[in-house]
């Protein structure tokens, strides 16, 4: 029952990715023979996950592993060279303490690199076209070539007027506060910064974990600086400078990495002192959204109006949990975007046969869609819900410039085998990812022919040969009629 | 080419059989005609709270009384999650002192009230939107965006 692409039936290509089970809709999990799939191997961003999705990080770590070492190595210094020392002439709690600092700021370190910083989960593809047909009725009618200003909304909080973004890789307009992180390409709740030292975003859930390693780490850093000048000048007082500094060299090593850090760290902690008591994140302190010099009555809506409360909310308030679920388990019944090594994600509706079983019943509508998932990159979305109360005459791209309905359209050359094997074309792993995309752009023109459902699709030829080994459903696609 | 012509002929047939038959099964079932979904509302600040308009495509099915409840309901449970006080304050200390080991144990006040929430909508589901053939999706699967409103298929219509 597979139709690969070395068969051309008639003039047509099937191009038509069918597992062997009769049900040709599976999902990539599906594919795996049974193996369920997390879904976190699904993320569709640029995340690294490890320990079967239970620790959570940004793609490049090579700064937190730096971090790692010089924390590491320099304790360790510290607790072998200068301790002994310390520990019988001055008193033993000195490495007690040392010792409890040191794994107090190695967990935060941990805790702050390996949750999750508050992500926000990308929109379904139902989600995404209900909110570009919101967006669509709102703006009025556009051609095809034409995209739209940039979306916003504004919303009054407190007496101030924000204005929400729409995020076009998200597909949802960010919640106040949230801002996408380029480099993990994650909306990001509460969206502070992204720290390479961490190696992940500081965010909602994580930022108390940052402030308290960046705390505890400058209170480390201050303790070994001290305390190695005092040995050193200990050890001075007895044998003189020179041989105090051959007696105990790694002293040498410590009090430079000491110094250099005290003033970033110590800087760091003061600074995000002053965030906290304020409640605002390091994104809008930089861009200064609330700093008086914008206007006159500009101030923080989210200021709790007291330091004591901001502190406390920012430190002890509630842990909101995940949003994302990275370990639970794909259900074949909702939709997953789906990621690639490369970092682009390609939607997988794996609900197609309720479109489907929505599509049949409803067959005397004129409207009707099915959806299609073309790949979401940045600016084009392509995704369209089996609705009918949608508009049929619109299809639901208004971003995707030069893919026009008209033009390239091409229905079923068989209108009586409303079945047929669907295929899902997955563009970004084509040469060419920034050209014309292979996407399924159903029109009610086409669809009502003859009053069957004809999913009509735009092709791409060129494209053609690599696509067939990526797609999760097949769609027939049709090279020639 | 005419038999692997006739190949992809038969092929399709045979699919169309098993697919057709898999279709009848899903429309046994219900038809998802159409889907609404309640935006979260941004007007109190970042605190989890969802619209209470009544959607337009839910005239026909259900009371708005009855809707705008559910949905109040729901607000004020995500409030007290997220509530600070007392003891939200002093979970989190103690979280802090045991190096959020605790929480190995123990659930933080934040999912409890999430599983109270799942019940909750659950219960709603069962009581009143399923018998009008509406399902409400708990929000946390759509990450705190929206509260989906599945609309199905009145049976009682075309089959």
């Amino acid at each position: 029952m597979y139709l690969g692409l070395d068969e051309p039936v008639r003039e047509c290509q099937y191009n038509q990715i069918c597992t062997r089970n009769s049900l040709p809709m599976e999902t990539l999990g599906h594919k795996k023979k049974k193996i369920p799939r997390r879904k976190w191997q699904v993320f569709p961003g640029r995340n690294r996950f490890y320990c079967n999705g239970r620790v959570m990080m940004a793609r490049q770590t090579g700064v937190f592993y730096l971090t790692l070492v010089l924390i590491m190595v320099t304790s360790g210094l510290f607790f072998a060279f200068d301790c002994p020392f310390l520990a019988s002439n001055l008193t033993p709690a000195i490495p007690v303490i040392g010792g409890v600092l040191f794994f107090f700021v190695l967990g935060m370190l941990f805790r702050a690199s390996f949750s999750d910083p508050g992500v926000l989960p990308r929109a379904t593809p139902d989600e995404a076209a209900d909110l570009e047909r919101q967006i669509g009725a709102a703006n009025g009618p556009s051609g095809p070539g034409y995209r739209p200003p940039p979306r916003t909304r504004e919303v009054v909080i407190n007496g101030q007027t924000v204005k929400l973004k729409y995020c076009f890789t998200c597909k949802i307009f960010r919640p106040p506060r949230a801002s996408h992180c380029s480099l993990c390409d994650n909306c990001v709740e509460r969206f502070d910064h992204h720290c390479p030292w961490v190696g992940n975003c500081v965010g909602k859930r994580n930022y108390r974990f940052f402030y308290l390693f960046i705390l505890s780490l400058s209170f480390l850093t201050v303790f070994i600086f001290a305390f190695v000048i005092t040995h050193v000048i200990l050890r001075s007082n007895r044998t003189g400078f020179l041989s105090a500094l051959k007696d105990s060299p790694a002293s040498v090593l410590e009090v430079l990495v000491c110094f250099f850090s005290v003033w970033s760290i110590v800087g760091l902690s003061g600074f995000h002192t002053y965030l906290i008591s304020s409640n605002q994140t390091t994104n809008e302190d930089i861009k200064g959204l609330w700093s008086n010099k914008r206007a006159k009555d500009n101030y923080n809506p989210y200021s709790y109006g007291n330091i004591m409360t901001n502190c406390c909310a920012a430190l002890c308030g509630p842990l909101p949990p995940s949003l994302i679920d990275r370990r639970g388990f794909i259900q074949s019944d909702t939709t997953q975007p789906v990621s690639h090594s490369n970092g682009s994600s390609m939607y997988a509706s794996t609900q197609l046969h309720t479109h489907m079983a929505a599509a049949t019943p409803l067959l005397h509508s004129n409207s009707v869609m099915i959806g299609g998932g073309g790949p979401p990159f940045p600016g084009k979305s392509s995704l369209v819900v089996p609705c009918a109360s949608l508009a049929p005459s619109q299809p639901s791209l208004p971003s995707m410039p030069g893919l026009s309905c008209a033009g390239d359209m091409l229905t079923l050359r068989d209108p009586d085998t409303h079945c047929h094997h669907h295929h899902f074309a997955s563009p970004e792993e084509t040469p060419s990812p920034s050209g014309p995309m292979p996407l399924t752009l159903p029109c009610a023109a086409h669809m009502t022919h003859g009053g069957h459902i004809h999913p009509a699709q735009l092709y791409d030829p060129a494209s053609q040969d690599s696509l067939h080994e990526d797609s999760v459903r097949g769609l027939v696609k049709l090279s020639s009629v | 080419m005419e038999r692997a012509g006739t190949h992809g002929e038969m092929t399709l047939t045979g699919e169309k059989r098993d697919w057709t038959h898999s279709l009848q099964d899903m429309r046994q079932q219900a038809a998802i005609a159409a889907k609404v979904f309640i935006q979260r509302d941004y007007t109190n600040g970042t605190v989890c709270q969802f619209q209470t308009k009544f959607p337009s495509e839910l005239e026909t099915r259900i009371d708005k009384q009855q809707f705008e409840e559910t949905v109040r309901t729901l607000n004020n449970l995500y409030a007290e999650a997220e509530k600070l006080g007392g003891s939200s304050y002093l979970e989190g200390c103690l979280a802090c002192l045991t190096a959020y080991t605790i929480f190995l144990c123990m659930e933080t006040h934040y999912e409890k009230v999430l599983k109270k929430i799942a019940k909750f909508i659950q219960e709603q589901n069962d009581k009143i939107y399923a018998p009008r053939g509406l399902l409400l999706t708990d929000p946390i699967e759509r990450g705190l965006r929206v509260v989906e409103v599945t609309i199905f298929e009145d049976r009682s219509l075309g089959r």
